[in-house]
């Protein structure tokens, strides 16, 4: 059984098969910058107690399952998630979605995902892709990051399914109820609110580890790192958080490209000067944050690792703090027409 | 990111597919395009995995001293820490903390050691030589 969905290849995962399962659902205004800023998607956060792979745990976008949730919400369609105790409860209920003509969201962990490289396959569990047939013993799979479709043995699947550890998907799948047109309407409404959350986020969270506070605070953190931690291991810290930023998944610049291009796209339902305005500072950020991952590549490639070049890193992170800070006041004093 | 700064440097991921990236063109607007990779990350992603290699190393050796028992070395080698071998295994952490100890892990049970052997895709006497499939 294979269902009528066509694969979309996109940045993020979770972008991604937001994007695709709400396409399917007959919401044809969405793309992956709208789902990203609607979903209030860009974030900074530090978390300096917790460890990912013995380095830093930093992220540059929300909440895993944010995205789609809000996005969904935000556009008037109702969600089904569900999680499993059982293998085979969890295989049962996707092949009754299959057989409904239903594509399903899961979320799953990469450690066992086969048709990624090996040099991918570190234990993170809130990877997201799409099943949408089987054929025999192999499921049908829209893996948002990956060029074309592919596809896993039912062993296979359910093995990422039910991958442990942090954020394990315990074969948590989702998708939306009903197929339902959206209103241009409705898209505005969600793409105002979408800027609102964001730059309330950005701004406002409390305490010093999360949002604008939290790039200033990694800033701080990283002028201390060569003589807390040694050269090596300030290196791996420095890589680890060039990982977070550009691998699959950002679009670049730790998703700040995603972010102006979709107040590009948000200008075209709501034609304000601010949003193409501020779109060009998201490109200014992003830009200044790929010049710092230039800068982090110099120390731990063992080019450069004086104290002035962790001082420059650290420049930079103030620099796209600055650029941020700005950009989300001025998104946050919009006068909105709608 | 202007799209002409794309860069297209063959990383381990771009051999496979190449990623979506948003640039944009000359009068300012946004696009997608395909990247093959950048030198950049790709050496972080090396970093990364020579930290692993090291950690490997030294349990490794640690092992041959005794002082840590083979699942330690096992652990290093799939990337796990103590919370994903616990969770994988269903033992407690304080049991796998415990287990890591050479002592400890001499006078394990054999239904044990299994459970070990099938989460690190060995045998249980390959277990205890520290022999892994994998170049």
């Amino acid at each position: 059984m294979k269902l009528d969905f066509k694969h979309t290849q996109a940045a993020h995962c979770e972008n991604g098969v937001t994007t695709s399962l709400l396409r399917h659902h007959g919401v044809n205004q969405i793309t992956e910058p709208l789902a990203f800023g609607i979903g209030s998607g860009l974030f900074f956060i530090y978390i300096p107690f917790m460890k990912i792979n013995n380095g830093p745990a930093i992220a540059f976008r929300t909440q895993p399952g944010l995205i789609f949730k809000r996005t969904c919400k935000a556009l008037g369609i109702e969600v089904e998630r569900k999680k499993f105790r059982s293998k085979q409860e969890a295989e049962r209920i996707l092949i009754e979605c299959l057989t409904a003509g239903q594509p399903v969201g899961c979320q799953v962990g990469v450690y066992y995902l086969t048709y990624f490289p090996k040099e991918y396959r570190f234990h993170f569990n809130a990877h997201n892709l799409i099943v949408f047939g089987k054929e025999e013993d192999n499921y049908l799979v829209s893996d948002p990051v990956m060029e074309m479709a592919t596809s896993l043995s039912s062993y296979e699947l359910e093995r990422v399914r039910f991958a442990k550890g942090a954020f394990a998907p315990k074969g948590q799948l989702y998708y939306p109820k009903k197929k339902r047109e959206v209103t241009d309407e409705q898209v505005k409404k969600a793409i105002k609110t979408g800027i609102k959350r964001n730059a309330r986020l950005m701004l406002g969270i409390p305490g010093p580890i999360a949002g604008i506070n939290g790039i200033r605070f990694t800033a701080k953190k990283i002028r201390q790192w060569r003589d807390k931690l040694g050269p090596q291991k300030a290196g791996s810290y420095l890589a680890q958080l060039v990982r977070m930023q550009e691998e699959i998944g950002t679009g670049g610049g730790g998703f700040r490209f995603i972010y102006g291009a979709f107040l590009q796209e948000a200008y075209a339902y709501i034609p304000m000067d601010e949003l193409i305005d501020i779109s060009k500072h998201f490109t200014r950020s992003g830009d200044v944050w790929r010049s710092a991952a230039v800068q982090a590549a110099g120390i731990y490639k063992g080019r450069i690792g004086s104290q002035a070049d962790f001082n420059v890193m650290s420049d930079y992170l103030y620099t796209a703090a600055e650029i941020e800070k700005e950009a989300f006041l001025t998104l946050s004093k919009i006068k909105w027409p709608v | 990111m202007k799209k002409e700064e794309i860069p297209q440097d063959l990383g381990a991921l771009g051999k496979i597919t190449g990623e979506v990236v948003y640039a944009v063109d000359e009068s300012g607007k946004y696009g997608t395009a395909l990247s093959n990779g950048w030198e950049v990350k790709s050496s972080a992603l090396d970093v990364a995995w020579k930290d692993v290699q090291e950690r490997i190393e030294v349990a490794r050796q640690k092992v041959n001293k005794k002082e840590a028992s083979p699942i330690l070395f096992f652990m290093e080698y799939r990337v796990m820490d103590i919370p994903i071998v616990a969770a994988y295994t269903g033992f407690w952490k304080w049991q796998v903390k415990k287990h890591l100890k050479y002592s400890v892990f001499e006078k394990l049970s054999k239904s044990k050691l299994e459970k070990y052997a099938a989460l690190f895709e060995v045998s249980v006497e390959e277990l205890k030589i520290m022999k892994t499939h994998e170049a």
